[in-house]
């Protein structure tokens, strides 16, 4: 199963931090990252669509339209939009439970991401899921998982199975910096790198697992170190820099597709929210002023004024863009209140798969 | 019929499957250059090669993941554990991601994969290695639990499992290895979740699964010479577990001892017993009882494990308990 790598792993840290980037750098110049106006109009697009969907989230929360927990994503979409903007639509998403940005950015229809949220018969889930278990298999979205680092070994077995089939797809798996504390992300990583597997494993560095800060939580910050344990390329980026996460994924898509080996990718970003609709947004853990320090780097805020002063965007335009994703927000709303509640006979559908081969 | 031992029955059963079926493999420590730690695997790697047959690091967590993931995206894994007692470092995958993938993806993504080894107590490996999982597992939704007590079970059952769209826990008996037993020639497939009759009788009803499948027959055999016949009935599978075999034999005996490997409290017994006193409530003549290991963990030294054990011996003074004999 494994061979030697060729080539010694790479240890890249950008330039720039979360902190620091004043978001005014031109586009990074590898080949596969480049955008067009148009695509940059598609990024910007997808972050405010993402947005204006949460902030509806929040609002059915408090409204008791949308029960149990439900994190939101709010401050990190530049991620899930430069990821997912990337990969083609045979490849393979993989996420922990903060995952309605990912799952729009990945193309799951507005609709039936709220209409799961809101426990209905017309959610991708069939209402079964809810907020941390959005899975759709028409768009290859394997799902929300609900247990912090339980995903990451799944994620290599989907990288295992291309390889077994001998395909050219690639699995992305997104995590919190908390995860790699937990005994399955270094399983993961280990097997992945052995095996040649080809999976880039995503660290959405927020920060804070819950409420309690890297710092301590984590004996040495500098979490992407870890791919160096595991004879693996690793790279921190800008999370809230969409052209940064591009970039960036640019060089391990290839490193996946063509070496058909792991990356591990290190984005620095923050999350606006509290973890959960159920705790406040700063407090305890974290300072007002921390909070509002880091919002002056809204990845929507830095794109728009790229695009803004570059002459790419007008205030007219980007309003434009606001309000109809705010109705698409608005349509997924009216659809998700309107579909029915789960039948009670699906209560014990799906607990078995009726066929056998 | 061939006479084989069940680690021959269970290896016949992967080499057929894994002919048939190119998206079968079979992973796990030890299983491919050393052919396994217990043999099963013996000779698969030189005829289906290390992408099919693969050899994992100790990373019980890491490779049930694995398994997982490939099934969510159309193979079929085969994950052994080299025993059950180091499953437990992989319960996540199997509980909270293999059990439940089907259902929270609202039947989007099924789990065509078995999770297999030997499971229950050898000789004198103490307390961390001799314990039977069944009822844990069997607690589980979206799980099925096969218990095979004989070559013949385990062959069938293994074939039906590997073909079965759900995730599989498949627990073999560690000391059944080298038991023997007639296997049919041909294509052999034994049906999850239907139990069999291995004895029968009109005394008393014995219900087992698993290794006490075994000491069940021999304590039939022994009784038949005192004149007591029993109905052993060997459920195969704990989940899906076959009520209607358990309530013909209750009605027609009156009487129950239900005989298993694991501890007492929430063991599989305790679930037998709910069914028979639903289902049978005014056919039995007796309380039912059950025969378990004693409720301490392990012990090493020899007299205290045999004391330990559920046995023949225990066995035949619950039977006769039931029977009002003693």
């Amino acid at each position: 199963m494994s061979t030697e790598a060729k080539r010694p792993p790479t240890q890249k840290r950008a330039e720039k931090g979360a902190a620091g980037n004043n978001g005014s750098d031109a586009p990074p110049a590898n080949d596969a990252a480049q955008t067009t106006v148009e695509q940059r109009r598609e990024l910007l697009h997808s972050m405010m669509l993402q947005r204006r969907f949460e902030e509806r989230c929040a609002e059915a929360y408090a409204l008791g339209k949308i029960g149990g927990f439900c994190h939101l994503y709010i401050g990190q979409e530049a991620i899930s939009t430069g990821v997912m903007s990337m990969i083609r639509p045979d490849d393979y998403v993989i996420t922990a439970y903060r995952d309605h940005g990912q799952a729009l950015a990945r193309g799951v229809t507005p609709r039936s991401v709220m209409a799961e949220l809101f426990g209905r018969a017309d959610g991708c889930s069939g209402g079964k899921g809810g907020s941390m278990h959005i899975f759709d298999a028409k768009t290859n979205f394997l799902g929300g998982h609900g247990i912090v680092g339980g995903h990451v070994p799944i994620a290599a077995g989907v990288g295992f199975a291309i390889k077994y089939r001998r395909g050219n797809q690639l699995c992305v798996c997104f995590f919190g910096e908390a995860a790699v504390n937990i005994g399955a992300f270094h399983e993961a990583l280990n097997l992945a790198s052995l095996w040649d597997l080809p999976v880039i494993f995503i660290i959405e560095n927020n920060r804070y697992g819950m409420g309690t800060a890297i710092s301590r939580s984590t004996a040495n910050e500098d979490v992407i170190v870890r791919a160096k344990g595991y004879r693996m390329d690793g790279e921190s980026v800008d999370g809230q820099d969409v052209f940064a996460v591009r970039d960036c994924m640019s060089r391990a898509i290839e490193r996946a597709r063509k070496e058909k080996r792991p990356t591990l990718i290190e984005m620095r970003t923050y999350r606006f929210m509290g973890h959960s609709m159920s705790d406040a947004v700063s407090g305890t853990y974290r300072t007002k002023d921390e909070l509002e320090e880091n919002m002056k780097r809204d990845p929507i805020l830095l794109l728009h004024n790229r695009m803004f002063e570059a002459g790419e965007l007008t205030e007219g335009e980007m309003h434009k863009m606001d309000d109809e994703a705010k109705a698409i927000a608005q349509d997924a709303w009216d659809f998700a209140d309107a579909s029915p509640e789960p039948a009670l006979d699906q209560l014990y559908t799906d607990v078995y798969a009726d066929t056998s081969s | 019929m061939a006479v084989v031992t069940y680690r021959d029955a269970l290896t016949q059963a992967l080499r057929e499957e894994l002919q048939r079926d190119d998206t079968v493999f079979l992973m796990g420590e030890e299983v491919a250059q050393y052919n396994g730690a217990y043999k099963v695997s013996k000779g698969l790697l030189d005829e289906f090669g290390p992408m099919r047959i693969v050899d994992t690091p100790i990373t019980e967590l890491g490779f049930a993941g694995v398994g997982v993931g490939a099934a969510m995206v159309g193979l079929r894994p085969i994950v052994e554990f080299m025993t059950w007692n180091f499953a437990l470092l992989a319960i996540d995958e199997v509980v909270n991601a293999a059990a439940k993938m089907l259902y929270m993806s609202g039947g989007q993504y099924k789990m065509p994969m078995v999770f297999r080894g030997p499971n229950g107590a050898a000789l004198q490996l103490s307390a961390q290695h001799s314990q039977a999982w069944e009822s844990w597992f069997a607690h589980i939704p979206g799980l099925k639990v096969c218990t095979p007590g004989t070559p013949a079970d385990a062959k069938g059952l293994l074939k039906s499992a590997i073909r079965d769209d759900n995730p599989v826990v498949f627990l073999e008996g560690e000391m059944l290895y080298n038991t023997k037993g007639e296997v049919p020639d041909g294509e052999h497939l034994v049906p999850i979740g239907v139990a069999d009759l291995k004895r029968e009788g009109d005394h008393c009803s014995v219900i087992t699964h698993g290794k006490m499948a075994l000491v069940a027959m021999r304590v039939a055999d022994d009784l038949a010479k005192e004149g007591i016949n029993i109905d052993v009935v060997d459920l195969r599978t704990v989940r899906p577990i076959d009520v209607e075999a358990i309530a013909r034999s209750v009605q027609k005996t009156n009487r129950a001892v239900v005989l298993e490997e694991g501890w007492e409290i929430c063991g599989m017994g305790s679930q037998v017993v709910d069914f028979i006193q639903r289902e049978c409530f005014d056919d039995l003549d007796a309380p039912v009882l059950r025969v378990h290991q004693e409720d301490v963990p392990m012990p090493y030294a020899k007299n205290l494990e045999r004391a330990a054990k559920p046995d023949a011996a225990k066995a035949i003074a619950a039977i006769k308990k039931v029977m009002y004999l003693d």
